[in-house]
C-alpha cells in the first residue's frame, strides 16, 4: 500500500519536554494500518530516552477504554478516541479504477490513479493527526501521563493484542456502557446549586449541536470542493483528447488550457484537503471533545444522585435504626466522590475551555495561511498561462 | 436593462463588446447586442411571448444607419434560418445553426414563475440568440444577404409561422437522418476527394471529442453551483456556533469567518455563471456548428450524387439511341437524338456546379478553422480571466480575516 511521512500537526501539545510523543510516519498494509509511535522523555519512570514502537488502531482504543474504566479517573475529561481510519472513499475508487481498466484510455487511466493516490494521502494525513493527538493529549495531561497502560502503550516492544484479550475479559465493559451514552435527560434534570456548573451544563448543551451541525456542514463543503477539482482532472483529459486529433494553433490553445487545468486541479485539490484537515477536522475533534466533557457532567451528576439516594438511605436507616454505621459511611464515601469530581471537573472544564481556544486559534490561522498560499499558486499559474496564450 | 412586465430579471453577464480585440485587430463590425426583453402586452400563460431588443452598431454603408435597435421574438430568428438555410444550404455554405427550442424552460418563463431558474433559463436564451446572430453576420456571404439586413434593421417583420418543425434540434436530427444516408455511398477517390473525406472524419471525431468534453464542464458547473450553495449553508452554521461560543474573541473571529464563507459563496457562484456561459455555451454551439458543417458535405455529396445520377441517365440514352439505329426506326431517332443533347447539358451543369460546391465547401471549412481558433483562443483566455480574478478575491477576503483569526485570545 503505501508509506507516508507526515510532519506533526499538534495542538499545542508537545511543549512539555519531559515527554514528547510523536506519529513521525504510518504504514498502511491492505487494510491496517500500522503507526509508528516515536517517545521521548526525560522522566525516570521510563524504561528508556528514546524508543519507536508500531501500534494498531485498536491498540489506541484498547488504550482509551482502559483509561474510561479507571475510577480514578472519573472527575477528568477522557481525551475522545480516535475514529477508526476510514479508507471506504478511496477503496471504492481504486474497485472502480480496476473495473473500468479495460474501457479507459492510458490517460484517462493515469488521471483516475492520481484522483486516487490524493484521497488515499488525505485520509493518511487525517488519521495520522487524529492518532497523534490522542495521545499527546494523554501525554500532556499531568495525571493520563503517569497511567500505567499508557506507559506500556508506548514502551512495550512486542505487539499488544495479547494484552488488550486480557483486558476485555477483565474489564467485561460495565462501566463503559454506563458512560458511553451521556444522559442529556439526567445532566439538564439535576438541581444545580453550583453557578459554574449551571453554566457549563447548558454553555456544553447549546454548544454540543451547534458543532456537530457545523461538522456536518463541513463535510458537505468539502465533498462539492473536491468534486470540483475532480472535474477539472477530467476537463484536461478531454481537452487533450480534442487536441490529440488537430494539427492547427487550435491544437496549441487546447493543450495549453488542458496544463492549466490539470495544475489547477492539484491546487484546488489542495484547497479542500488544507480545509478539511485544518477546519473540518477541527470541528469534528471539538465535537468528540465536547462528548467527552458532557461525559465528565454526566458522571459528577450520576455520582450527585448517588449522594442524594445514599442521604436517603441513612434517613431510613436512622429511623429503623438498623444498620445506621454502614449507611453514614455510604453516605460519607458519596459525599467525598461527589466532591472530589467537581473540583477535578471545574478544573478540567477550564483547562478545556483553553485548550479549545488555542486549538481553534491555531487552525484557522494554519488554514487562512494555507488558503492564501494556494490561491497565490493558482494566481501565478492563471497569469503565466494567460501570458502564454496572449502571446501566440 | 431593467426588466419591465413581470419579466424575470436578466444577470449581468454582458459579452466582452471593447473597441479592439486582443491582438489590437479590427473589432466586429456590424457588432450585434441582444438585451433586454419584454413581455408582450396583456401577455399571461401560454399565450405570452418574449421579445427580444436586438441592437446593431456598424459603419458599413449597406445599412441605412450607424446604430439601431429593433424587437424580434424567437420564432423570427428561427424564420431567418430557415430563410437563410433554404437560400445557402444547398450552395454549400455553413449557415449557422440558431439556439435550441426548449419547451420546457419557456414554459415556466411564461407562466411567469420568477425563480432563478427561469431567470437563467432567459440569460441563456438572449445570449445564445446573440452569438448566433453575431455568428451569421460575421459571415462574408450571408452578410449580403438581404434577409439578413430585413432582420436587423426592419421595424416589424412578418410572423414567421412555419418554425414548428424547424428548430436547430430538428434541423440536426434532419441532418443526421442525411449523413447516414451519405456514407452509404461509394465516392470516387481522386486526390480532391482524399481531402474531403480526411476533412469529414476529423469533423466527426472532434464532434464525438467535443460532447465528451461537454458533458464534463456541464458536470462541473453543477458541481461548482453544489459547492456555492454549501457554502452558503456552511456560512450559516459557523455564525450559529459563533454566537453559542462564550470565548469574546473567537465568537467574534466565528462570526468573521461565516461573513468570508458568505463571499467565498458569492464567487462560486459567479464563477459557476462563467463556467457556464464562457465555456459549456462555446462548447454547446460547436457541437451545433459541428453538425452544421457536416451537413454541408451533405449537399456536396447530393450535388455529386446528382451529376452521378445524370450521367448514368445519359449513358441509358445513349444506350437507347444505338438500339434504335440498329432497329431503323427513323422517326424515334430525332427524340432520343434531343433527349441525349438534353442530359449532356444536364450532367455539364451539375458536374460544373459539383465543382463549385467543392470549392466553397472548401473554402467554407477553412475559414470555418480560422474562426474556430479565434473563438476558442478568445473564450479560453477570458474564461481563464474569470477564474484568475476569482483566486484575487479570494486571496483578498483571506488576508482580511487573518488578522481576526490572530486575535483570538
Amino acid at each position: 500500500c503505501m508509506q507516508l511521512l507526515v510532519h506533526s500537526v499538534s495542538v499545542d501539545l508537545n511543549n512539555d519536554a519531559s515527554l514528547v510523543i510523536d506519529i513521525p510516519d504510518a504504514l498502511c498494509e491492505r487494510d491496517k494500518v500500522k503507526f509508528t509511535v516515536h517517545t521521548k522523555t526525560t522522566l525516570s519512570s521510563f524504561q528508556k530516552p528514546e524508543y519507536s514502537v508500531q501500534r494498531q488502531h485498536e491498540d489506541f482504543i484498547w488504550l482509551h477504554d482502559t483509561i474510561v474504566e479507571t475510577e480514578e479517573y472519573a472527575g477528568l475529561i477522557i481525551p475522545p478516541a480516535p475514529p477508526k481510519p476510514d479508507f471506504e472513499g478511496p477503496r471504492e475508487k481504486m474497485h472502480k479504477l480496476g473495473e473500468g481498466e479495460s474501457s479507459m484510455t492510458k490517460e484517462e487511466y493515469a488521471k483516475m490513479k492520481q484522483e486516487l493516490e490524493a484521497e488515499y494521502l488525505a485520509v493518511f494525513k487525517k488519521t495520522v493527526q487524529v492518532h497523534e493527538v490522542f495521545l499527546q493529549r494523554l501525554s500532556s495531561h499531568p495525571m493520563f501521563r503517569k497511567d500505567r497502560n499508557f506507559q506500556i502503550f508506548l514502551e512495550y516492544d512486542q505487539d499488544l493484542t495479547v494484552r488488550r484479550k486480557n483486558a476485555k475479559e477483565m474489564f467485561g465493559g460495565f462501566f463503559k456502557n454506563m458512560v458511553k451514552s451521556a444522559d442529556e435527560v439526567l445532566i439538564s434534570g439535576v438541581k444545580e446549586v453550583d453557578e459554574f456548573f449551571e453554566q457549563e451544563k447548558n454553555f456544553l448543551l447549546d454548544y454540543s449541536s451547534k458543532i456537530k451541525d457545523a461538522t456536518a456542514k463541513a463535510e458537505k463543503m468539502t465533498r462539492s470542493h473536491k468534486n470540483v477539482a475532480d472535474d477539472y482532472n477530467h476537463i484536461s483529459g478531454a481537452l487533450n483528447n480534442i487536441a490529440a486529433d488537430n494539427n492547427t494553433a487550435f491544437k496549441k490553445h487546447l493543450e495549453k488550457c488542458a496544463e492549466v487545468f490539470e495544475k489547477l486541479r492539484k491546487v484546488e485539490d489542495r484547497m479542500a484537503s488544507d480545509q478539511e484537515l485544518k477546519l473540518t477536522e477541527l470541528l469534528r475533534y471539538y465535537t468528540r471533545d465536547i462528548q467527552a466533557a458532557k461525559d465528565l457532567l454526566y458522571r459528577r451528576a450520576r455520582a450527585l444522585a448517588d449522594y442524594e439516594n445514599s442521604n436517603k438511605a441513612l434517613d431510613k436507616a436512622r429511623l429503623k435504626g438498623k444498620d445506621v454505621a454502614q449507611a453514614e459511611e455510604n453516605q460519607k464515601q458519596c459525599l467525598q466522590k461527589f466532591d472530589k469530581l467537581s473540583e477535578s471537573g471545574k478544573k478540567e472544564l477550564t483547562s478545556f475551555k483553553a485548550r479549545r481556544v488555542v486549538a481553534f486559534r491555531k487552525n484557522l490561522i494554519e488554514m487562512t495561511e494555507l488558503e492564501i498560499k494556494h490561491a497565490k499558486n493558482s494566481v501565478s499559474l492563471l497569469q503565466g498561462s494567460i501570458e502564454v496564450l496572449k502571446s501566440n | 436593462e431593467r426588466p419591465k412586465n413581470g419579466c424575470p430579471p436578466t444577470f449581468t453577464i454582458q459579452p466582452d463588446r471593447t473597441g479592439e480585440d486582443l491582438q489590437g485587430g479590427m473589432a466586429e463590425d456590424p457588432q450585434i447586442q441582444t438585451h433586454g426583453c419584454i413581455r408582450s402586452k396583456g401577455g399571461d400563460g401560454m399565450n405570452a411571448y418574449m421579445a427580444y431588443k436586438v441592437s446593431t452598431q456598424t459603419s458599413l454603408t449597406m445599412f441605412h444607419s450607424k446604430t439601431f435597435t429593433v424587437r424580434r421574438r424567437f420564432s423570427d430568428f428561427l424564420g431567418l434560418y430557415e430563410k437563410l438555410s433554404e437560400k445557402h444550404l444547398q450552395n454549400g455554405y455553413i449557415v449557422p445553426p440558431p439556439p435550441e427550442k426548449s419547451i420546457l424552460g419557456m414554459t415556466k418563463v411564461k407562466v411567469g414563475k420568477e425563480d432563478p431558474s427561469s431567470a437563467e433559463f432567459v440569460e441563456r436564451r438572449r445570449a445564445a440568440l446573440e452569438r448566433y446572430l453575431q455568428r451569421v453576420v460575421s459571415h462574408p456571404s450571408l452578410l449580403q444577404d438581404p434577409d439578413v439586413r430585413e432582420f436587423l434593421e426592419k421595424e416589424e417583420l412578418p410572423r414567421a409561422v412555419s418554425t414548428q418543425a424547424l428548430s436547430g434540434a430538428g434541423f440536426l436530427k434532419m441532418l443526421n437522418k442525411a449523413t447516414d444516408a451519405v456514407s452509404k455511398m461509394t465516392i470516387k477517390m481522386n486526390e480532391q476527394d482524399v481531402w474531403f473525406d480526411e476533412k469529414i472524419q476529423d469533423v466527426e471525431n472532434e464532434e464525438q471529442h467535443m460532447r465528451k468534453l461537454h458533458v464534463m464542464v456541464e458536470s462541473l458547473v453543477n458541481h461548482r453551483k453544489e459547492l456555492s450553495g454549501n457554502t452558503a449553508v456552511f456560512a450559516k452554521s459557523v455564525a450559529m456556533l459563533g454566537s453559542s461560543e462564550d470565548n469574546t474573541a473567537l465568537s467574534r473571529a466565528l462570526s468573521q469567518l461565516a461573513e468570508v464563507e458568505d463571499r467565498i459563496e458569492q464567487l462560486h457562484q459567479e464563477q459557476a455563471a462563467n463556467d457556464f456561459f464562457t465555456f459549456s455555451e462555446l462548447l454547446a454551439d460547436y457541437i451545433r456548428l459541428l453538425g452544421a458543417v457536416k451537413g454541408c458535405f451533405d449537399q456536396r455529396m447530393k450535388a455529386w450524387q446528382r451529376w452521378q445520377d445524370a450521367e448514368n441517365m445519359l449513358q441509358k440514352k445513349r444506350e437507347v439511341e444505338a438500339k434504335l439505329l440498329w432497329a431503323n426506326k427513323p422517326d424515334k431517332l430525332q427524340q432520343a437524338k434531343d433527349e441525349i443533347a438534353e442530359w449532356e447539358a444536364k450532367v455539364t451543369q451539375y458536374e460544373r456546379e459539383f465543382e463549385r460546391i467543392s470549392a466553397t465547401v472548401r473554402k467554407e471549412v477553412i475559414r470555418f478553422d480560422k474562426e474556430k481558433a479565434r473563438d476558442f483562443k478568445r473564450q479560453i483566455i477570458k474564461y481563464l480571466e474569470s477564474l484568475l480574478n476569482s483566486q484575487q478575491q479570494l486571496i483578498k477576503y483571506w488576508e482580511a480575516f487573518l488578522p481576526e483569526a490572530k486575535a483570538i485570545a
